[in-house]
């Protein structure tokens, strides 16, 4: 519990803003989210709203693949590709993440949970495979 | 007027026309008289005169797939809904106390919350031209009720304004128009918009500032009771010796007021979708979708997981195992209506056209998060004069949304603690369940910091990224996937066609299912017939 209250208190120095999409039931106003940097942060913030703190995914009527242990991560381009340009119900996270959080988030995921692919992922890398951001909602 | 001859009255008229010329003419006749615009609902489908003994398979027991079921039967088909949850309804969906909810990851909550109490995770509020869905409401016998949408006393809180205090939003929407109007007539007088606006018009202008903005004589948004009847007074106005009110003084100013969360949550209004009058149904959400399960009692096979869509020239077979015990089977059809949504069809072993393949893939999913707490008084009633409506914050939580019912009432409440999207949806969905009612409750504090951890009885939380059956909340299209991929998606793959939301223009509601759902069944019946 502190560890998380320090971590709020770190990032809450960077607010981003977010405006509600057009489209869809939506709450209305701007959210002011603390922006995570760390590779652990992003990962916490963002990534294991799906895929599970210990990214092991989970089933139901369908799969959300686990991270951890996963060969598909031994090449950067394909976790950068599917990063930046989402994968089925899994959204691209252009436009809300910064290449910088991205490559963090994705060298977090390939260093830990049973994956040991020590090369970092950088900024430029993910700038090389991102494709702009959409417009629209729903 | 009484010539003789009785005129038909508008009724009467768009009843013939719609005898002689069909909806379509109903419908074209109606925008005419220009009160029709508002809905593509033309009518239930009426379809009729199926081929006897046609089966079709339908996937899902959401509101599409029921839809789709009932007029289906009605048309004279045999008709089997595979549902993978052990209850209809899909997203339309309440929990009351005594549930319980189990998340993807294996969280599970016991809902605490008392009698008649509940929380709607997925839809919540019906706008007044959702005409399809409060068709069927009328038709299945469901109870409406007003759903306050829009409440002048709700709070407005903005980390980076007001000293990071919430406001009244009468308060804040008054002194951001005041602000505004201040400004134009300033620019009109200092003759800026000469070369742009004629003298008649500036001089109508100004009068509209300050008719409009609760601007003095001279054109200033200042303490005054004009002002006060916007935003509030220091003292209302009351009886006796004291009954002269006193104005508010401490207008906020154009600083303050231009933060972003002040017209974001006034432009929030103007939206068609969130424009009054709305509604919910007596009792909570999930009597809709009770109402629609009753109309294909008997039609419905629960706890199956759907593997496998395949077809050929003669039909469909769709294989799935019983989720409690594993077993697996088929089953075959002539026709499917699948509405299982697209994070988890694309997942399937299906034999559609790669087209099709590709558009099930090509549309990502939001993740919303909600949060019911039930509280042991209405103290936003009972200290805020607060009665419905919402309040709006830019933390995670996004806003705090106040019971439409039971008003005044002694006992414990449910209110709706977080309605978060995108970031701030991540971030509460990345907790476990108790600290995401932990999170709810410090963000909750600071728009009502004396009574929210005083009052709180017990909460629940749905985070739409972990719900088992959906894997995320609703469809997100982007303009380039609805361009590449839509007519796709929504076009007949042989013998199997979608709906749901995802397959129409009004993402995440369940008017759009609906919709949805006839165009698909009309299609899928008329090319039953060509066939």
């Amino acid at each position: 519990m502190r560890k998380i209250i320090v971590l709020t208190a770190a990032l809450l120095a960077f607010p981003a803003a977010a405006q509600s999409p057009a489209g869809g039931d939506t709450g209305g106003g701007i959210t002011r989210v603390p922006k995570p940097v760390t590779g652990e942060q992003v990962y916490g913030a963002v990534c294991q709203a799906c895929h599970m703190p210990d990214a092991k995914g989970a089933t139901g009527a369908g799969t959300i693949p686990a991270l951890a242990s996963n060969p598909k991560l031994a090449g950067a381009a394909y976790p950068i590709m599917v990063v930046t340009g989402g994968k089925g119900a899994m959204p691209g996270f252009v436009g809300i993440l910064s290449n910088a959080q991205m490559a963090e988030a994705i060298t977090y995921v390939r260093t830990h949970f049973g994956n040991a692919y020590a090369k970092p992922v950088t900024e430029a890398d993910v700038a090389k495979i991102a494709k702009p951001p959409s417009a629209g909602g729903h | 007027m009484d010539s003789g001859v009785r005129a038909p009255t508008r009724r009467q008229l768009l009843s013939a026309i719609a005898k002689v010329g069909g909806t379509a003419a109903l419908y074209q006749a109606m925008t005419t008289l220009g009160h029709a615009a508002e809905t593509q609902f033309h009518g239930p489908p009426n379809l009729q005169g199926a081929r006897p003994g046609s089966t079709v398979i339908v996937l899902g027991a959401g509101l599409a797939g029921m839809l789709a079921a009932f007029e289906l039967t009605k048309a004279g088909y045999k008709v089997k809904i595979l549902e993978f949850q052990n209850r209809a309804g899909g997203r339309n969906w309440s929990l009351r106390g005594g549930d319980t909810y189990t998340e993807l990851g294996g969280a599970t909550q016991n809902v605490a919350f008392s009698q008649g109490n509940y929380l709607n995770p997925g839809p919540w509020r019906i706008p007044h031209h959702h005409r399809t869905l409060l068709h069927y409401c009328k038709q299945f016998g469901v109870a409406l009720e007003p759903f306050i949408q829009f409440n002048h006393s709700g709070w407005v809180h903005s980390s980076q304004a007001f000293g990071g205090k919430p406001v009244r939003f009468n308060t804040a929407a008054a002194d951001f128009e005041g602000n505004i109007a201040e400004l134009l007539a300033k620019s009109v007088n200092a003759k800026a918009l000469d070369d742009t606006v004629t003298q008649e018009d500036r001089d109508k202008l100004l009068e509209a500032l300050k008719g409009w903005g609760m601007l003095d004589n001279d054109y200033k948004y200042s303490a005054s009771l004009r002002a006060a009847s916007h935003r509030g007074f220091e003292r209302p106005g009351g009886g006796g010796v004291n009954g002269a009110p006193i104005p508010s003084k401490d207008l906020y100013g154009l600083h303050d007021v231009l933060d972003p969360q002040v017209w974001t949550s006034m432009g929030f209004f103007m939206n068609h979708e969130m424009q009054t009058t709305m509604f919910q149904p007596v009792g909570g959400m999930d009597m809709i979708g009770k109402a629609f399960a009753k109309q294909v009692e008997g039609m419905v096979t629960y706890g199956a997981k759907v593997s496998k869509i395949a077809q050929d020239d003669k039909g469909v077979t769709v294989s799935f195992t019983d989720v409690a015990t594993g077993k697996a089977s088929d089953l075959k059809g002539d026709w499917c209506v699948c509405t299982i949504p697209l994070g988890i069809l694309g997942q399937l072993d299906l034999q559609v056209t790669d087209e099709m393949m590709a558009a099930i893939k090509a549309v990502p999913y939001s993740g919303q998060v909600k949060i019911g707490l039930e509280m042991k008084r209405r103290f936003w009633e009972e200290d805020d004069f607060i009665y419905g409506g919402h309040s709006f914050t830019d933390q995670e939580i996004a806003l705090i949304s106040y019971p439409n019912n039971n008003m005044f009432k002694d006992g414990p409440a449910v209110l709706l603690g977080a309605f978060a999207r995108d970031m701030g949806a991540y971030r509460l969905a990345g907790m476990t369940p108790d600290q995401r009612i932990e999170a709810a409750l410090a963000q909750g504090s600071v728009l009502h910091p004396t009574s929210y951890r005083k009052e709180f009885a017990s909460g629940a939380s749905v985070a739409w990224s972990r719900v088992p059956w959906t894997l995320g909340c609703c469809a997100r299209w982007s303009d380039e996937a609805r361009k590449e991929h839509y007519q796709t998606l929504v076009g007949m793959d042989r013998r199997i066609v979608l709906a749901g939301e995802h397959a129409s223009y009004i993402g995440c509601w369940m008017e759009g299912a609906l919709l949805s759902s006839i165009d698909a069944i009309t299609r899928l019946h008329k090319r039953a017939l060509e066939a």
